[in-house]
């Protein structure tokens, strides 16, 4: 203890000598950290959606998202890009990752409770969902990747037009975050190979899930007014 | 489940969550919108009348808010995450329209002057 | 009696037990010393500044001179605002933002200490990129708001600009990092007993802040992202040609860039609500005013951004609109410096250098408050834009405001940082001589300013009744270049060579004067109880309000070392500067896309698998040893 310790004034249990992790509010800081970084991600996104809507239709020249385009020099006929059928059960996957999340998050949080079904294990088998969720994940990435290149095929690359620029910068800062959450993901699965995950580690499951459901939701705002919205 | 309101408990971080079924239900939910909204693209009708892109701006909206809400647990936790989302996202709607109205992307017909 | 657990004060700590050397510096993660870095270069970076307007104005000094040619010029002026507001008045802001926070809250550190290091180390590697080219003439060149098209290849088609998107996204880096980190910190790390209405109001204006750089910072990436794909990667969404609409950067630039200028100040405002009534001897007047004024300037300054677009042709509306919406901020504003000088009203003034800087602040923001009044007028800035006038108003209120400001924090805090004072005689030379010489150098800037004088131009010509303004602004710009010297050498010789201080020099009134100075590693033994805004004032009538403190009394008092307290701190760790470090290859990598396409993906990747590969071993290192 200090060697002035007379004036030691206590609060409650938390401020003491060590008064180490005393918290204001009693939260955890990286969770209030990544609620900061969310709200700062939703303008990120939003500058680039706005773009998008702001440059719809402005384009002189195309391939188009929801109308075909005849080249007028070459006489070549584009027809819409978007693949709304494609798109949707990419979404789809994308929102059911969202539900494998919630019960990785879940399994972990109720490690320690006895299961005794086989329903009970299924659901609380944290390494299932965190590969479920992985996995949905890779497969949302590969119907973009499908996306990409079929669009790039078809004659609409990043350099096209405004319509094909700000597409690809939008939806690929989505897939490039997509991506960084999967890493996420991968990495909560090798901890819960390694050491095992256990409750304690909850906070760690539940930023990782925060970030994935955000990047989720995100998707829902591009989906419609992208896809679904002419 | 019960939902209470529990302000600065310093100790516990007493969290309610929901349960299986509720997640399901979310996630079934989440299904039938998206259902909705990708069929009404393809019925005419709809999609060529005004209440189209409202509507599916209000069932973006739903699953937006249902996915906040329990997935992301915001129903359930500290107001202060609800503060910290709303916030930005206020902000973030609020400069978007305005990048609208700038871009003439959105028009207000006040008749008096242009 | 004081209403903070009674600490007793403690000596000035000896040179600190701890390492000195240069590793010492290069892993460190405790917030003082973060806080002196960020000050130093911030200090560094002022200078290069000024140095760049030095030429600037010895080239104007005269009609048709010749000191440099128009290239070089345009080179100067970006350089000019791009080095003051993102390498010297944010970093200044963020030594105080570092140093003053942990301490005014009550906390042993910020939330993320090692978070808070790779802040520091990405903006020196940001600093350094956007600066040396410079030395080799290939400096940015399109303004330091880097409007496209002109910023675009088909106008720029050198080197330049892509040295300045890449060198701000770098610097945002930093900038957001830090951002998360405070506002964690402000909102999760407060001591017992102080609610967010008992903050220091140097915290709550920080909080503000910080908020409008997550919030802000993320639209200029974005806009920046635009450029970068359209000069490195062929994107059109700057093409006029492809449709693109010429406006979407300013409109994308102007949302972040007014959040920006507030950025800029309200720091500054909250070192001056500091100072003023330390030096009153009086609490602030009107405390939850002033807090609801910070917040309000904040959102709102969410609103008025295209009033740095009125001569571009949005039409009646969005000019009323926007117009409406700045003319609506300048009150929370105006209220400020009307609580400011109630503050003082009645006080026992003490005519410190600090408070004469915060007066300063006052007066000095106040007209360039006033000419800030006058642009909100569409028709009225229709004259005003793009001229002399505008650069008259915003180095009214960016040095009369922030960088006084800043001097007043300087002054007021070097004690607390140090444990030394620095000169009062050396910081009145500082603060006349600059004093004058800023108000010689921007003063006649609204005259030419009116009289038609276009800014970003390398030469004027004679007989447009403009000469002898520009004369006195560049033997202004003398004169506070003598002002500015006299701040460094006093900053200099006191460092080792100052009075020493004690813990309560001033008589302050919040919890950072409880401590000694400098204070010992994990700032506080106790943590505090805080029961009042004001917890080292006594408010009860008739007894002295504060006892200040003096060297003498406390100079035989023993400061436990860490190890002495077993308190646990946060080790050093040299992975902040290593994921900075590995972040700056990958953004070099781009450069050489048109070059050599392979060698940029090499280097990007590499640069990539470098800073990833750095980002895991610091987040698998545990922050501190278990206890």
């Amino acid at each position: 203890m200090t060697a002035n310790s007379a004036t030691a004034a206590h609060g409650d249990g938390h401020a003491h000598g060590g008064g180490h992790h005393y918290t204001s509010l009693g939260l955890d800081n990286r969770k209030i950290a990544i609620w900061t970084f969310i709200g700062s991600e939703c303008m990120l996104f939003a500058s680039l959606i706005s773009t998008y809507l702001v440059y719809k239709g402005r384009s002189p020249a195309g391939p188009y998202p929801h109308e075909a385009w005849t080249n007028p020099a070459t006489g070549e006929v584009f027809k819409p890009i978007l693949n709304i059928p494609v798109t949707s059960a990419s979404t789809f996957v994308l929102l059911m990752s969202s539900l494998a999340m919630v019960l990785a998050l879940a399994a972990v949080q109720n490690k320690n409770l006895p299961k005794h079904t086989f329903g009970e294990r299924v659901l609380g088998s944290s390494k299932l969902w965190l590969w479920m969720t992985a996995l949905l994940g890779i497969t949302f990435l590969g119907f973009q990747a499908y996306e990409f290149t079929s669009f790039v095929h078809e004659g609409l690359s990043i350099r096209t037009n405004l319509f094909g620029s700000s597409f690809f910068t939008l939806t690929g800062f989505h897939g490039a975050h997509v991506t960084a959450g999967v890493l996420w993901l991968f990495t909560l699965l090798a901890i819960d190979y390694k050491r095992g995950l256990t409750p304690a580690d909850s906070l760690l499951v539940d930023i990782c899930a925060l970030y994935w459901h955000f990047v989720d939701v995100v998707w829902i705002a591009i989906f419609t007014l992208l896809y679904l919205i002419k | 489940m019960a939902d209470h309101a529990h302000a600065h408990d310093a100790h516990a971080q007493h969290e309610e969550h929901p349960t299986w079924s509720t997640y399901w239900k979310v996630a079934l939910i989440l299904t039938i919108i998206t259902a909705v909204e990708v069929s009404a693209y393809y019925i005419p009708a709809w999609e060529n009348s005004w209440v189209y892109v409202p509507s599916m701006l209000i069932m973006s909206a739903v699953k937006f808010v249902i996915v906040v809400m329990y997935y992301m647990h915001l129903k359930y936790d500290h107001k202060l995450f609800r503060a910290l989302f709303t916030g930005p996202l206020i902000v973030a709607t609020l400069t978007l329209i305005g990048l609208l109205f700038l871009f003439s992307k959105l028009v207000l017909r006040l008749g008096i002057i242009s | 009696m004081a209403t903070i657990a009674a600490a007793p004060p403690y000596t000035q700590a000896k040179a600190a037990p701890a390492d000195t050397g240069l590793w010492s510096w290069l892993t460190t993660v405790d917030h003082k010393r973060i806080g002196a870095l960020y000050l130093i270069t911030g200090l560094f970076f002022f200078v290069v500044g000024g140095l760049e307007a030095a030429v600037i104005r010895a080239q104007l000094a005269v009609p048709n001179a010749n000191v440099v040619s128009a290239e070089m010029y345009n080179q100067l002026f970006t350089m000019h605002g791009t080095t003051m507001i993102f390498l010297a008045v944010m970093p200044l802001s963020a030594a105080f933002f570092n140093f003053l926070i942990p301490l005014q809250i009550g906390a042993r550190d910020v939330a993320f200490p090692r978070l808070n290091a790779f802040s520091y180390w990405i903006y020196l590697l940001g600093g350094i990129y956007i600066t040396v080219p410079i030395f080799f003439s290939v400096a940015p060149d399109g303004g330091w708001f880097g409007y496209a098209p002109l910023s675009t290849k088909a106008y720029s088609p050198q080197i330049n600009m892509d040295f300045w998107v890449l060198g701000l996204q770098i610097l945002g880096i930093s900038s957001l990092a830090a951002g998360f980190n405070f506002i964690t910190t402000i909102i999760n790390m407060r001591a017992p007993g102080m609610s967010l209405m008992r903050m220091p109001i140097f915290t709550w204006m920080s909080f503000v802040v910080q908020f409008l750089v997550v919030l802000a910072f993320p639209v200029i990436t974005i806009a920046l992202v635009f450029l970068q794909f359209d000069r490195f990667f062929g994107t059109n969404f700057y093409t006029v040609a492809k449709g693109a609409d010429p406006l979407l950067w300013q409109h994308l630039f102007w949302v972040f860039g007014h959040p920006e200028v507030y950025i800029l100040i309200l720091p500054a405002f909250g070192l001056v609500s500091e100072v003023l009534p330390t030096f009153s001897r009086k609490p602030l007047f009107g405390y939850p005013v002033m807090v609801y004024s910070g917040i309000l300037i904040g959102f709102l300054g969410f609103g008025v951004w295209a009033h740095h677009m009125f001569s571009v042709g949005m039409g009646p509306i969005a000019d009323s609109v926007f117009s409406l919406a700045t003319m609506l901020i300048a009150i929370p504003t105006g209220v400020k410096i009307f609580n400011w000088m109630a503050t003082m009203w009645g006080g026992q003034i003490r005519f410190t250098v600090a408070m004469k800087f915060a007066i300063a602040l006052v007066g000095m923001f106040t007209i360039g408050g006033i000419s800030g009044v006058m642009h909100s007028s569409p028709p009225a800035d229709l004259q005003q834009t793009d001229t002399y006038f505008i650069v008259a108003h915003f180095h009214y209120v960016l040095f009369g405001g922030s960088v006084f400001g800043l001097f007043a924090g300087m002054y007021y805090y070097f004690p607390k940082i140090t444990g030394r004072f620095l000169s009062e005689k050396l910081g009145n030379w500082h603060f006349w001589v600059s004093f004058i010489g800023m108000n010689l150098t921007f003063f006649p800037m609204h005259f030419s300013g009116l009289l038609g004088m276009p800014r970003r131009y390398y030469q004027y010509d004679a007989g447009q009744g403009i000469e002898l303004f520009n004369m006195a602004s560049s033997i202004g710009t003398l004169i506070l270049i003598i002002g500015t010297l006299f701040g460094l050498i006093n900053v200099f010789k006191s460092w080792k060579g100052g009075k020493l201080a004690s813990s309560n020099p001033w008589g302050a009134a919040t919890i950072e004067w409880s401590i000694p100075s400098p204070p010992p590693e994990y700032n506080f033994a106790e943590l505090p109880q805080i029961k009042s805004r004001y917890p080292l004032w006594n408010m009860k009538e008739g007894e002295p309000l504060v006892h200040e403190t003096t060297y003498e009394e406390e100079k035989d008092l023993h400061i436990p070392t860490t190890k002495e307290t077993g308190i646990v701190m946060p080790n050093p760790s040299i992975w902040p500067l290593i994921t900075a470090t590995g972040i700056v290859v990958m953004f070099c990598g781009l450069m050489f896309m048109e070059k050599n396409a392979t060698l940029a993906v090499a280097i990007m990747v590499g640069g990539t698998a470098w800073w990833v590969g750095s980002l895991y071993k610091w987040l698998f290192t545990p922050l501190e040893d278990h206890h």
